[in-house]
Formats: structure tokens, C-alpha cells, sequence
């Protein structure tokens, strides 16, 4: 695993016997003791992932909020200081460039937190439409982050903050010491699960990353995370959301807010919005004996309709499930279509989405 | 380490093949059971079909990703391990006992010299980096 970057927390992998596969031009841990059982922790107790991969830029300056305004497909407008906002930024073309989180210090500051595999080419294009007086700074190599998830994380956070955590407000984010270490702690997460992202300095992480484990919260690996996320029908880049597929295909309409000021993409959705919708991502249920897969092609009346952009056997619900991009004619619940499952067609059948939701 | 018991044969794909006369029990090894994950989806062949040594006679699927099943020899299907299909997790929980898969009527007994000792399976898994 030649040139892949390792977070501060790699020996701690390596000890716990993590399997170690490169992602997104990292080294992380894709399990630890099994993808099925770091899954139900996190859905029934505890567990935390190493995302110190993910990419932190951070916008600052006197029109910061308004540049943010414009690179993104959501309204920041509206956030008071200590708001997180799940957003997409595109292309000119409609065209989505990545998915984020915007964290809003003030309409000074703002931190972007994007994906790890394509923090570069989001700091480029921010960088090519980047206002003179606005300032973009990468702080990705100066920040660790740990994601601690599960109907017992907070319970299990507060054992190490004098920081009532009740304060922080789901997408809500507070500036506070967790085992004394000051982090950025926000009510945020990728997996469906009640939980905290917990950004801090790289060198602090082990104290962190241990002081957890000794609580004994679960690490869970990418490989989990992608299931989590994957039941709670949250999008990943490079599967529901690409640079070929518009947030308002990918059935985030939601985060694009046509009335805000101009932003990069806005004529060209809205262009797609007045025309109407030509496909748009499903979930899928198996009928039929297989697991749909990423690629697989949706058969619908003898005609190629789509494929499968994530697909699993879903762990905490037990079926086999996928989330596909199909035309419209066959995106309505309840629709039977087959998958093509290694050359053969297998019934699946059009359900809503999301495939899990926490009770509240 | 992965277990490697001695009174089995050995594909370079990582099944298992137990003869008994002229019957063979094929499964995966535990190298490769690890190496897979949690498994999810097995599909197997029927009863009566045919298969040949080296080809695809089936599917692993673990929670990440499809692996192909490849015949240590050529054979009748004899027996498939239905209670495998229904739960596929019996070959992580035990791959050379309860995760067994298909039986076949061996029709070339002189595959079976193709395939590796314990020994030399073990071997290739130090070379894998076992």
C-alpha cells in the first residue's frame, strides 16, 4: 500500500487487528472483528470510526457566508452560529462535485467538511471560483475526527465532558474539551444512529480514540460505516451523488434551494427541476434469491431502465436491498423490476426510502 | 493462523475437497472464509448438474463483495447443503464442518493429484502472506 496516507490513529488499528485496505488514497481500517457485528453495535449500542481522512476547509473572511452561499446548493443564510447544514455543491452543469457538512462559526467563518477522496478536487474548484476577499485554507492535515455513533453515544461522551451535551442540538455543534482535549463536537453523523463528530488535533487522537475504547465503545470500519449508511439510505459519493448525476436526481431537491441568491448550478437544475425529473434513485427490495451490487442493470418490460447504485445484503434489517437510479416509469412504489444478477434477471420490487429509520 | 486440516485437499482458489471412495465434499477453506468476511449469499448448483475442475460452480457473496466458487474436480452434484443456503454464516462458524456445500460423484479421479497436500496449501497461504 505504496503512497496511501495513514490517519494518526494507524497503530491503533494495527493493534486491535484491523484489515487495512486503501480508500480513497488512505490506509483505513475496513473491520475490525466483522462487518455484521460492528453494524449492530452501532445500531443497537455504541460504536466510533476513525474519519480522520475526511477533508476540513475552512472559509473565512468578511463575505465568507455569502461565498459559501454560492458554492453550495443549500441556503447557509439562515444558520445562526452553531449550525451544521448537510449540503451538496455543484458543476455549472448541474453536475455534483461533492457532498458536505457546513459548520457556521459565524457569517465570517465557516468549515466545510467534505470527503476524503475528493478533498482536492473540491479545494479546486472552491479555489477557481474563490472571491478576492475570501480566504480558503485546507486544514485537513491539521484535523483528526473520530465518529462516535449509537443510541448509547451520547451516554457514553458525556462520561468524558463537563459539557452538557443536551445543548448540542441534532446538527448543532459546540466548541468543548472531551477528556481534555479541546474539539469541535457536532451532533452529526453517517449512519443513521443518534451520535457525534469529534474534530481535534492529530496528536491528540490516540488520548481520545483509547479513553472511548476503555468505555467500551465498539470500533466499527468502513465497512460497517458503508452499511449504516447504506440501511439509512444516506447517499456516498461515486454511487447516488457524481459529477453525471444532479442532487435533484439523487432525491436531495431538499438541500438545493432555488430561492437564495446565485450559486455554481443554479440555471442548470432549475432548467432540469422545470423540465421534470427523466430518472431518479429507488430503494429495491429482493423478491427474487441475490444480492444487487453497485453497476448491476435494472430490467424493466424487456427494457434497460437503470442500475444499482448500492447494493447489500442490509444487516440490521436482514434483506437484501439497493438503492438504483432508474427511469421515472419505473420509479413508482411497488414497481417489479429484475436486477441482472450475473447475466440472469431477479425480481426486486420498488420500496421507499429510507430502508431504516431510528425510532425516536 | 488459519486452520488447515490434514485430511483434506486443496484447490489454489481455496476450497476444500474431502473424498470418501468416490464422493467428494467441497467447501472453502477457513483461510478463505476470513479472507471473505461476513457471508450473506451462497448460490449453489443443483442437484444432477455437472460441473468441471476449474470452472465457476458457484457464488460466495459476503457483505462487500461476489466471489466465485471454483470446482477442485469434475463431477456429478450428488448433495447440496440446503442448511448453507438458508444460513450462510455456517461457513464462517465452521467452514470444514457445517459450512459445507455441494457433493459430487467425481467422474476423473486423477484431478484429485492436480490438488495441494495440507502441506503445500499451507505453504501457498505463507506465500499469501498468511
Amino acid at each position: 500500500m505504496e503512497n496511501l496516507k495513514r490517519t494518526p490513529l494507524y497503530e491503533e488499528h494495527i493493534k486491535l487487528g484491523a484489515k487495512m485496505v486503501p480508500f480513497g488514497g488512505w490506509e483505513m481500517p475496513v473491520q475490525y472483528t466483522g462487518i455484521l457485528e460492528e453494524h449492530m453495535a452501532v445500531r443497537t449500542d455504541v460504536g466510533m470510526f476513525d474519519v480522520s481522512h475526511m477533508g476540513e476547509i475552512e472559509i473565512t473572511g468578511k463575505q465568507a457566508e455569502r461565498f459559501v452561499n454560492y458554492l453550495i446548493t443549500n441556503d447557509v443564510s439562515r444558520l445562526n452560529s452553531g449550525d451544521v447544514i448537510y449540503t451538496t455543491m455543484c458543476y455549472p452543469d448541474g453536475g455534483t462535485v461533492d457532498d458536505l457538512l457546513a459548520y457556521k462559526y459565524s457569517t465570517e467563518r465557516y468549515l466545510l467538511v467534505v470527503n476524503a477522496a475528493n478533498k482536492d478536487k473540491d479545494l479546486a474548484h472552491i479555489l477557481q471560483y474563490r472571491w478576492d476577499d475570501v480566504t480558503v485554507t485546507d486544514l485537513s492535515d491539521e484535523t483528526a475526527e473520530i465518529a462516535l455513533q449509537g443510541p448509547r453515544a451520547q451516554e457514553i461522551l458525556q462520561k468524558l465532558t463537563a459539557f452538557d451535551l443536551n445543548q448540542i442540538k441534532y446538527f448543532g455543534f459546540a466548541e468543548i474539551e472531551v477528556a481534555g482535549v479541546p474539539c469541535l463536537v457536532s451532533r452529526t453523523g453517517y449512519t443513521g444512529e443518534d451520535g457525534f463528530e469529534i474534530y481535534f488535533a492529530p496528536n491528540l487522537a490516540t488520548k481520545i480514540w483509547n479513553e472511548l475504547l476503555n468505555l467500551g465503545v465498539k470500533p466499527a470500519g468502513l465497512g460497517a460505516r458503508d452499511t449504516l449508511r447504506f440501511e439509512a439510505c444516506l447517499p456516498l459519493y461515486g454511487h447516488e451523488l457524481s459529477a453525471e448525476i444532479t442532487p435533484l436526481e439523487a432525491g436531495l431537491g431538499w438541500a438545493v434551494k432555488f430561492n437564495k441568491e446565485d450559486f455554481i448550478g443554479k440555471e442548470a437544475l432549475l432548467a432540469q427541476k422545470n423540465a421534470g425529473l427523466k430518472r431518479k434513485i429507488v430503494g429495491l427490495e429482493m423478491i427474487g434469491a441475490g444480492i444487487p451490487r453497485q453497476g448491476y442493470e435494472i430490467v424493466f418490460n424487456q427494457r434497460g431502465v437503470g442500475f444499482v447504485t448500492s447494493g447489500t445484503f442490509a444487516p440490521f434489517l436482514k434483506k437484501n436491498l439497493a438503492m438504483a437510479m432508474v427511469d421515472l416509469e419505473a420509479a413508482e412504489i411497488g414497481t417489479e423490476v429484475d436486477v441482472i444478477i450475473r447475466g440472469k434477471g431477479v425480481r426486486a420490487r420498488v420500496i421507499s426510502r429510507p430502508f431504516y429509520k431510528r425510532g425516536k | 493462523m488459519s486452520v488447515v486440516p490434514k485430511d483434506l485437499k486443496y484447490s489454489r482458489e481455496h476450497e476444500w475437497i474431502k473424498v470418501d471412495g468416490n464422493i467428494g465434499i467441497i467447501g472453502i477453506t477457513d483461510f478463505a472464509q476470513k479472507s471473505l468476511g461476513d457471508i450473506v449469499f451462497i448460490e449453489l448448483p443443483g442437484v444432477g448438474d455437472e460441473i468441471s475442475a476449474g470452472d465457476s460452480f458457484g457464488v460466495v457473496e459476503s457483505v462487500k463483495a461476489a466471489s466465485d466458487l471454483y470446482a477442485p474436480v469434475s463431477g456429478k452434484v450428488v448433495e447440496v447443503n440446503e442448511e448453507v443456503i438458508e444460513s450462510p454464516q455456517l461457513v464462517n462458524e465452521d467452514p470444514y464442518g457445517k459450512g459445507w456445500m455441494i457433493k459430487v460423484e467425481i467422474s476423473n479421479e486423477a484431478e484429485l493429484d492436480e490438488l495441494l497436500s495440507p502441506e503445500d496449501y499451507e505453504k501457498l497461504l505463507e506465500e499469501e502472506g498468511e
